[in-house]
């Protein structure tokens, strides 16, 4: 039955070293006209640079093995070459140009145009009809940095359209949407398979792979470990992880027994205006309270006001005219900048670590101190051997892996550079510590620390506020979850009544009554 | 071998200074490095040295300072007038000028760091503003000469108290002083290094590096020894560089610097006041521009209309060769030191050998895009 589709893409035995590392080994990899094929790895497993070799990023004859596409050999001088034939990749960081409209980006480098001059009108008639086959509803000419990452997203695959893509290449496509714009993304894959459109999918959600790939390919520390059908029966995430991991991952959160004490953390009426449209008020009165030992949670959907409350309560961060007040252990406490909500004891783990959690070109040891400088700087002189001693404690705390405390945090893996922001923050002596999407774009055995961390922290008693967008993370790890929708808090559930279903309930009536 | 390729990473630019001195010591037959010239090989490039200080912070937390040369160009002006025509004393019209420098920065830094204008405009506006100021200043004119005691700063020497005839003993003690000083605190540093478990460089090269700069300190101030001495503005000059390398490297000051031009929003985030820290780095580069200016005055002992002009370009050149980064966070005091003395020992060398002032520029060009090409290709690899 499976070999009367004919393979679109077939790679095999690819083989590919950096100095000093093996990073694939004999990788297998076969896509078939019209399906939609996910590689699921840890970080580190291979996924992206397989992807590099495909679209000719590293040239042919910098790898071992051969890649066939279409039915011919081929090999790929460069992205050129591969785009050429249709193969099509789509970064995680999408490479579109703010300032430019939809029809620019969609045809930038392929402008319909004679003699030089752009056809304006051929360009967005052809646009129009590519943003109605991606269901975008937006005029061509609008600009893409005024788009949401939803939309910016149907943009790319728009303009991978225009270069009458065959195959489609999603990293991480999913990592910053919601769960409906998800959800619109992958029916938008569907619709494209229907009309023959190959697609390889790369991401850590299993949930979204086993709702939409026809065939699952798992790699391994560089090397293929199998590749599941998914049309003859469907396939567990819990079997995609044994594969991933190469042994049962009975639990994906550690198992909890949490002494919660009294109230530590307690924010009133806190109001917020938007940063840029005055008047506007993005957060409408929350009140929250964070006891001793609690993880307590924050859901909702993308642009609910997470991060902005976040940014808001450490050091007035985001927005302006903000009033309410925030007491710690029952005394108000003044958070207008962020040096006094850290000497107050709050601490904010950001949702975005490379952009603004960690000074990539700096070493270990120099990000884990700067939030706490003066610790280690007696008088203003900073005692470097302290300040190592520091990094070097945390090293082992949170088991960071690294070269030596040495290196630049730019060349640790998501995970380990999660570890040294926890560390800077923990450097603080927090008595909150707000973390924000803490495990993004992480591999399942990182996340698996990080969530034992955080709950080794809540047994010691700090209080802890954890907002994310993934819910089973929310279930498996708060004493108590709020839900928030548009500013508000539309319900305050206990971990134990508490589920997915009844946090999308809580947000779409809290929209149906908005609306009404 | 590795740690000899990081060495030869982190030394890289040490290591072309050396080659180019001995490249134009060989092409001027000895002339380069003799007493006479060497001094005023340190007179000539001491401005440029004392404002590639603060540009470095500049560039290191992420900005661009282009005012710099008019600034420089318009404080020799105030202190013209000042000195020359209100004949104020040299102590409060110094003072005065740097004042005038440090608010000149702080405008500046305002407009940068509070009202979020790209540095590259205000200062471009800056250099206009100031090189048209210095004109109105001395109507057009040269004015001088200054006092006696002002002109020390710049062609005086320290005296000497031994009185040892040919050889300048003081000059001579300061730098082996100064070498003994050196070795010492690194050693120091070294030894706490390895007891806390730190990584540092293998014994060898240690010693070899301290050794090639007991050496280079020696020889120099025996060199200089052999005519006047050491010149007041080198004591100087020494002086500002063991501060800002000390701020740069040690201090929670320089620490910040760093972060903020690593990444503003994390720096913000961790509890720095970056708009503070930027307006600050600016102030500070107004008052170095200002006391470069006061120097080159006193060292032309005129001001004119057309002083400073161009010497932001030598003081950033030095500071890019001396590996900061354009994008900032990145860059050592010490490595824009090094970089304004391979542009000043280009100028002196290619002056010697009689080039033409056209075919000088396009060298120095030249070294520039190779230095920066050279650093970044270092780092794409590493």
């Amino acid at each position: 039955m499976s070999d009367v589709v004919p393979a679109l893409l077939e790679m095999r035995g690819i083989g590919k070293s950096f100095p000093g590392v093996q990073a694939l080994r004999d990788v297998q990899l076969r896509v078939r006209a019209g399906e939609i094929h996910a590689i699921v790895g840890e970080n580190g497993a291979g996924k992206s640079t397989l992807m590099k070799v495909l679209s000719g990023v590293y040239p042919a004859g910098s790898y071992e093995g051969e890649i066939q596409f279409d039915g011919a050999p081929r090999r790929f001088a460069g992205i050129h070459d591969s785009e050429q034939l249709g193969i099509i990749i789509i970064h995680q960081e999408l490479a579109l140009v703010p300032m430019l409209s939809i029809a620019e980006n969609v045809f930038l480098g392929n402008e319909p145009a004679r003699a030089g001059v752009i056809d304006r009108y051929a360009m967005h008639a052809r646009t129009r009809a590519l943003l109605a086959r991606v269901g975008l509803d937006e005029s061509p000419a609008t600009l893409v940095g005024t788009l949401g990452v939803a939309k910016q997203q149907a943009v790319e695959i728009a303009k991978a359209l225009s270069k009458q893509v065959r195959l489609l290449i999603l990293d991480e496509p999913t990592a910053s949407l919601n769960e409906t714009e998800s959800a619109r993304l992958l029916a938008l894959l569907r619709e494209l398979r229907s009309q023959g459109i190959a697609c390889i999918l790369i991401s850590h959600k299993l949930n979204e792979i086993t709702q939409v790939a026809d065939a699952i390919t798992v790699l391994r520390d560089g090397a293929t470990i199998e590749t599941l059908d998914c049309r003859a029966a469907p396939v567990s995430e819990d079997r995609i992880v044994r594969g991933m991991v190469g042994r049962d991952l009975t639990h994906r959160y550690p198992e909890r027994h949490p002494r919660i004490g009294e109230v530590v953390f307690e924010v009133r009426d806190w109001r917020v205006q938007h940063e840029q449209i005055p008047g506007r008020e993005v957060i409408k009165g929350l009140n929250l309270t964070v006891r001793r030992g609690e993880i307590v949670g924050i859901a909702g959907l993308m642009g609910a006001g997470r991060t902005e409350f976040a940014l808001s309560l450490f050091g007035h961060s985001y927005g302006r005219r903000i009033s309410g007040s925030v007491l710690l252990d029952g005394r108000t406490i003044d958070v207008s900048t962020v040096s006094r909500a850290i000497a107050a004891g709050l601490a904010y783990v950001t949702e975005d670590r490379k952009g603004s959690g960690l000074v990539l070109e700096d070493d270990i040891v120099h990000n884990v101190s700067l939030a706490n400088l003066a610790a280690v700087a007696p008088g203003g002189v900073i005692d470097a051997a302290r300040e190592h001693q520091v990094a070097a404690g945390y090293r082992e705390q949170l088991d960071i892996r690294c070269s030596g405390l040495a290196q630049r945090v730019g060349q640790l893996s998501g995970g380990n550079q999660q570890k040294v922001v926890l560390a800077k923050w923990l450097f603080t002596r927090p008595r909150l510590l707000i973390l924000d999407e803490p495990t993004r774009g992480i591999d399942v055995g990182a996340k698996f620390e990080i969530y034992t961390l955080i709950d080794r922290l809540a047994a010691d008693g700090e209080g802890i506020l954890l907002i994310s967008s993934e819910l089973p993370e929310l279930l498996g790890m708060c004493d108590r979850i709020y839900v928030m929708c548009e500013g508000r808090f539309v319900a305050e559930l206990p971990a134990r009544a508490a589920s997915q279903e009844r946090i999308m309930h809580a947000i779409v009536t809290a929209q149906a009554t908005a609306q009404a | 071998m590795s740690t000899l390729k990081h060495g030869l990473r982190d030394y890289g630019m040490t290591i072309s200074l050396v080659v180019i001195m001995l490249l134009f010591e060989i092409l001027t037959n000895g002339a380069l490095l003799q007493p006479l010239n060497l001094t005023n090989l340190l007179l000539q490039n001491s401005y440029i040295v004392v404002m590639a200080l603060g540009m470095l912070l500049v560039i290191v937390a992420g900005y661009i300072d282009l005012s710099v040369g008019s600034v420089c160009g318009f404080i020799g002006a105030l202190a013209a007038v000042l000195m020359v025509q209100h004949g104020w004393q040299p102590v409060p019209a110094v003072l005065a000028c740097l004042a005038a420098g440090a608010t000149i920065g702080a405008a500046q830094g305002w407009l940068v760091a509070y009202a979020r204008i790209p540095s590259f405009i205000v200062t471009l506006g800056g250099m206009l503003v100031f090189k048209g100021l210095s004109l109105a200043l001395l109507a057009g004119e040269s004015v001088g000469p200054f006092p006696d005691a002002f002109q020390r700063l710049s062609s005086g020497f320290i005296p000497d108290v031994f009185g040892g005839g040919s050889l300048h003993l003081l000059s001579l003690a300061a730098g082996v002083g100064l070498a003994v000083l050196l070795v010492a605190l690194d050693l120091r540093a070294r030894g706490k290094a390895i007891h806390h478990h730190m990584e540092v460089e293998s014994s060898t090269f240690f010693a070899l590096r301290n050794a090639a700069i007991v050496a280079a300190l020696v020889y120099l101030c025996w060199s200089l020894a052999s005519y006047k001495g050491l010149p007041n503005v080198l004591v100087l000059m020494a002086l500002l560089m063991a501060l800002y390398h000390f701020v740069a490297a040690r201090t929670t000051l320089g620490r910040r610097i760093y972060a903020l031009g690593g990444n503003e929003k994390a720096a913000r985030l961790s509890g720095i006041d970056t708009r503070r820290l930027s307006f600050l780095t600016f102030v500070n580069m107004g008052a170095l521009a200002a006391l470069a200016g006061l120097v080159f005055a006193a060292r032309l002992n005129t001001a004119t209309p057309k002083a400073g002009q161009g010497f932001e370009l030598d003081v950033i050149a030095a500071c890019f060769i001396g590996g900061a980064s354009a994008s900032g966070g990145v860059g050592k005091v010490i490595g824009a030191v090094i970089g304004a003395f391979i542009m000043g020992v280009m100028n002196n060398g290619m002056s010697i050998l009689g080039i033409g002032i056209d075919y000088q520029q396009v060298i120095k060009g030249v070294v520039l895009l190779a230095a920066v090409f050279v650093d970044v290709y270092n780092r794409n690899r590493a």
